[in-house]
């Protein structure tokens, strides 16, 4: 029997990066808030040490900071004629664990998404008919603009520091960065990071092809810089160990360095970690959640009721606490009727690797989103009539990194061991240059998320269960753009280029992304969506669900700039709508 | 609040001995009180580690044996709650206690004796207001002949002035204000003033910088290499309120002290302690210190660790960052004559101060595991003498018997 804690005004699930957004928004209001993570307190002087926070082994290859299978996993299956298995060693994705989530880890792109891909369905039909979408997507507008979303995309981008070049100003062409971004208010924070060797003959090739490349949008610091809540980066050293690392330099955005050090001064904020969330509460009517239960490190079970509950926990456990707290009717893919599980989506990638004898670009010298990007091909950017696909790539040409353990790039035939691979990897360490697609993800009725009939996770509750392969307009969409990318390869002309396209089916196995999109997806209709506009559950309307589990479908660029955006629109509409009349901010 | 400060600072500028009006348990003295406690930054040593407030505990670490702080709640058997008013100005002003003994100077009556009358009532009303704390301390765990509180009496003979602040009516109330703060309840020599064999203060080295407790409190006289030279008033005011500024950020003692008293200070008393600090005399007005040179073998190798190691934050240039890395360029602690700081700080790290004014906290890391003895002296040695520093070389035997008392070192 669950012990019962003092009451709260708000209760979090997680301390990630929307966490501590949603966190500090609401006690700013004056409200106390508590926030339950399930993995370990982190920060960066303690935990991110710059004598071993550079440890690809206990880092890269152990995977330090990410969430273990055994807390939790997910079982999957490519279709619904298959029997799921559990994912027992995460490759694909990597989610995070602990506080900061997988904002400690990440590279730092930080994209806004285009005003065209809020308005997915309705765009396409304007622009191309009807009848132009593929039957086999089930692709949906958000609900809101980004229009809309601008001055909370402005709010992420100042409290991150981003690195970047403005494409857009209010609607003119500012002559350099992403010529295709929808307009913002102001410039970015911070201007773009000295660009290095390789992006820099990328662009320049890229150019060549008639292609409008731009530096990509980093939360690599490119100078010293303070926040609004008066917290401070440092630049980046270009160490090249942002994915998979937590940064020791307070140069790589994340809730340790943007949000938690003014959040914990407050005397109206509690983070308790390693804390698991077991269900969010519902009172006898199912509509009101009363707040949730949640095991401590020791085994002992705990109530902690609130007004307002806010889960802000990575896809999966958003997902997958609503299905455990019976909160909306779960998806099923034969009758596409429910809502939880949803649109569940990924991203779809291909790459390409060029090998050169004459040139050196000194690779270690690389940070998480030091780059540049083609934006040509993404999203409705380019002109889809007579194409048989929707969606589209970003190009980028970002070298993360040259670490000794993963990073030794050999030409295809080369052994995988012996004395002829060391002698590859030695010719070829310095003068091979890789670039990628990041493609769009469109939904479609049979990728979802639901509840395994067999597997449990270590407290006997059911593992979430995926559904998922590419859909066959992915992969068209993917082969189309990665042909236009390969040009810029051309340009360059090197010894040898090796062009990897993305194929059927999905595998859980090789690392692609950990942009896993959807499941309790915004929108306008309740039949088709789980969130309101707002991220509010049309069915208990005293919980916000905000991530990237939000996204109906995900578009070709990494999610973390819209989920920031998204944490800072829904804590703006808690603030200014939900608090002076409690209740659903749309009416079903 | 700003009636408070009006009322010290006519008191002060008068002489007068009628500051405030009203009974010892009114709301205002309480709370001219708790200013007050907060400005002398009672509970800093009043508190052991994870303890209640004020019920005292804490082991100093003196060099003649460690003295636990006493408990201070209104605690009629083992706090100070059957005190009168007059038995607690005793204790301050002249460091007696109700029983007739004498205190140990870790307790500063030695700068507390400065304090006016008035200023130790508000204390004592505020002090009695607290929740009473039964727990006994053991305060005296000095080794013979120390422990034998008598000795103090010769001590005090020695090192021991008593008498209130008397303002100088040649300065302005504001500086008065910040000296009575300097000098008394802020007790800032207490670390700042290196201490004779007695560990009485020498005064001919009047805030020119101390060791204690494994940390170098700096020189704070106006020299410009050592001290404070080059710092404005506002450098002053907004590390004192914020832990840090364009040039550093506090560290160590300093660090426990802005967030726990300095940074809760008001604007007015932040900015009279700077006109007063700033109106001090260099301690060293010829120093011409000159730099290790640059091909020295020390610095040489000093250079390519500092390189690798520390120019990712500090940058090649030795300025860092403001609010984040503190600049070594310049810095008056990197140069200090003792380099203790700097090897605590290398060896086994340091948090820098963390306010609302400069919330992010920063964080040194520790070293220890990755430069030996040799190759933190090297560093350091480097630092001291780049930029136009000039400071003594540091020696790996040094660095050697700090790493000792090192924890994990």
């Amino acid at each position: 029997m669950a012990q019962k804690l003092p009451h709260k005004d708000v209760v979090i699930i997680g301390l990630g990066w929307t966490a501590s957004i949603l966190a500090n928004e609401l006690t700013d209001e004056g409200l106390e808030v508590v926030a339950i993570e399930r993995g370990p307190w982190r920060d960066t002087g303690t935990d991110f040490n710059i004598n071993y926070v550079q440890d690809e082994l206990r880092y890269g290859i152990r995977l330090d900071l990410f969430q273990r299978p055994t807390q939790d996993t997910v079982t999957f299956r490519n279709n619904g004629d298959q029997t799921a298995l559990p994912v027992r060693q995460f490759g694909s994705f990597l989610p995070g664990n602990g506080v900061g989530g997988a904002g400690v880890h990440w590279n730092g792109h930080t994209w806004r998404f285009l005003p065209s891909d809020f308005r997915c369905r309705s765009h396409l039909e304007e622009r191309y008919g009807a009848n132009f979408i593929p039957s086999e997507l089930s692709i949906q507008d958000w609900g809101v603009t980004y229009e809309e979303m601008e001055a909370s995309y402005d709010k992420f981008e100042y409290l991150a520091g981003i690195s970047g070049q403005a494409g857009n100003l209010n609607g003119q062409q500012t002559g350099h960065g992403n010529p295709f971004e929808g307009p913002r208010k102001r410039d970015y924070p911070q201007g773009p990071l000295p660009m290095n060797y390789g992006p820099t003959i990328f662009a320049e090739a890229a150019r060549k092809c008639g292609y409008h490349p731009f530096p990509t949008p980093a939360a690599n610091s490119s100078g010293f810089y303070t926040n609004p809540l008066g917290l401070t980066m440092g630049p980046c050293t270009m160490c090249g160990f942002c994915e998979r690392f937590a940064c020791a330099n307070y140069s790589k955005a994340s809730a340790q360095v943007n949000v938690l050090p003014h959040l914990m001064q407050k005397s109206n904020f509690e983070a308790r970690t390693n804390c698991e969330v077991m269900k969010i509460n519902l009172d006898s009517t199912g509509k009101k959640a009363t707040g949730v239960t949640y095991v401590d490190s020791s085994g002992e079970e705990w109530e902690q009721t609130a007004d307002l509950v806010i889960s802000c926990a990575f896809i999966f456990e958003n997902v997958r606490l609503l299905m455990l707290s019976g909160i909306g009717e779960i998806y099923d893919p034969k009758t596409q009727k429910g809502t939880i599980g949803r649109n569940y989506a990924y991203q779809t990638n291909s790459g390409i690797q060029m090998f050169f004898d004459d040139k050196n670009f000194n690779p270690f010298i690389a940070a998480g989103a030091l780059g540049q990007s083609v934006d040509d091909f993404n999203g409705d950017n380019f002109d889809h009539s007579g194409l048989d696909f929707v969606g589209g790539s970003g190009f980028n040409c970002i070298p993360t990194n040259a670490r000794p353990i993963l990073n030794r790039p050999t030409p295809p035939g080369t052994p995988k061991w012996g004395s002829e691979w060391k002698k590859a990897t030695k010719d070829h360490y310095l003068s091979t240059l890789s670039y990628s697609l990041q493609g769009s993800s469109y939904a479609s009725p049979g990728n979802h998320l639901d509840m395994d009939p067999a597997y449990t996770d270590r407290f006997g509750r059911p593992l979430m269960r995926m559904t998922f392969d590419f859909p066959d307009n992915d992969i068209r969409m993917t082969s189309y753009c990665t042909d236009k990318a390969a040009e810029i390869a051309k340009q360059l002309n090197p010894k040898q280029m090796v062009v990897s396209k993305r194929k059927k089916p999905y595998s859980v196995v090789p690392y692609q992304s950990t942009h896993n999109t959807g499941g309790a997806i915004m929108g306008t209709d309740p039949t088709k969506s789980a969130l309101n506009r707002y991220l509010q559950s049309w069915d208990v309307p005293n919980l916000f669900v905000i991530g990237a589990n939000a996204f109906p479908q995900n578009a070709g660029y990494n999610p973390t700039g819209t989920v920031g955006a998204l944490a800072f629109w829904a804590a703006e509409a808690i603030r200014t709508q939900y608090l002076k009349n409690p209740g659903a901010l749309v009416q079903a | 609040m700003k009636r408070l400060i009006r009322y010290t600072l006519v008191a002060l500028a008068l002489g007068s001995s009628a500051a405030y009006a009203g009974d010892d348990q009114s709301f205002t003295a309480i709370q001219k009180g708790r200013d007050l406690a907060i400005l002398g930054d009672c509970a800093a040593c009043h508190t052991a580690p994870g303890g209640q407030a004020y019920a005292g505990g804490l082991e100093l670490q003196t060099p003649f044996g460690i003295i636990a702080s006493s408990n201070i709640t209104p605690d009629r058997e083992t706090g100070i709650g059957a005190w009168s008013d007059e038995q607690f100005y005793n204790a301050l002003h002249n460091g007696t206690t109700p029983h007739g003994s004498h205190l140990y100077p870790a307790m500063p009556y030695p700068a507390y004796t400065k304090l006016t009358r008035e200023d130790t009532d508000a204390i004592h009303a505020y002090l009695q207001t607290l929740q009473p704390v039964n727990k006994s301390v053991v305060t005296n765990r000095l080794p013979f002949p120390f422990n034998i509180r008598a000795d103090m009496a010769v001590w005090n003979a020695l090192n021991f002035t008593e008498g209130t602040f008397k303002p100088d009516p040649q300065k302005s109330p504001e500086w008065n204000r910040g000296a009575y703060i300097v000098e008394g309840l802020g007790h800032c020599g207490t670390c700042h003033t290196p201490k004779n064999v007695m560990g009485g203060d020498k005064n001919s080295a009047h805030l020119e910088g101390a060791s204690l407790q494994g940390w170098f409190a700096p020189n704070i006289t106006n020299d410009q290499r050592l001290g404070i030279g080059s710092w404005s008033e506002d450098d002053l005011v907004q590390y004192l309120k914020t832990g840090s500024n364009a040039r550093t950020i506090a560290s160590g003692p300093m660090a426990e002290e802005i967030e726990k008293s300095s940074a809760r200070w008001t604007d007015a008393d932040l900015k009279a302690v700077a006109v007063y600090l700033k109106d001090l005399k260099p301690a060293h007005p010829g120093d011409n210190a000159q730099p290790i040179a640059a091909d020295d073998k020390r610095m040489t190798a000093g250079a390519a660790i500092y390189k690798d190691r520390c120019a990712g934050c500090h940058q090649d240039s030795g300025k860092g960052g403001a609010k984040l890395f503190p600049a070594l360029a310049g810095s008056a602690i990197v140069q200090q004559p003792d380099a203790t700081t700097l090897m605590r700080v290398v060896l086994q790290g340091s948090q820098g101060a963390g306010t609302s004014g400069a919330p992010t906290h920063p964080a040194m890391p520790s070293f220890s595991h990755t430069l030996n003895d040799d190759q933190v002296a090297s560093v350091l040695t480097y630092i001291r003498n780049s930029w136009g520093n000039a400071a003594s070389a540091v020696a790996g035997g040094d660095v050697k018997s700090l790493r000792k008392n090192s924890p994990g070192g």
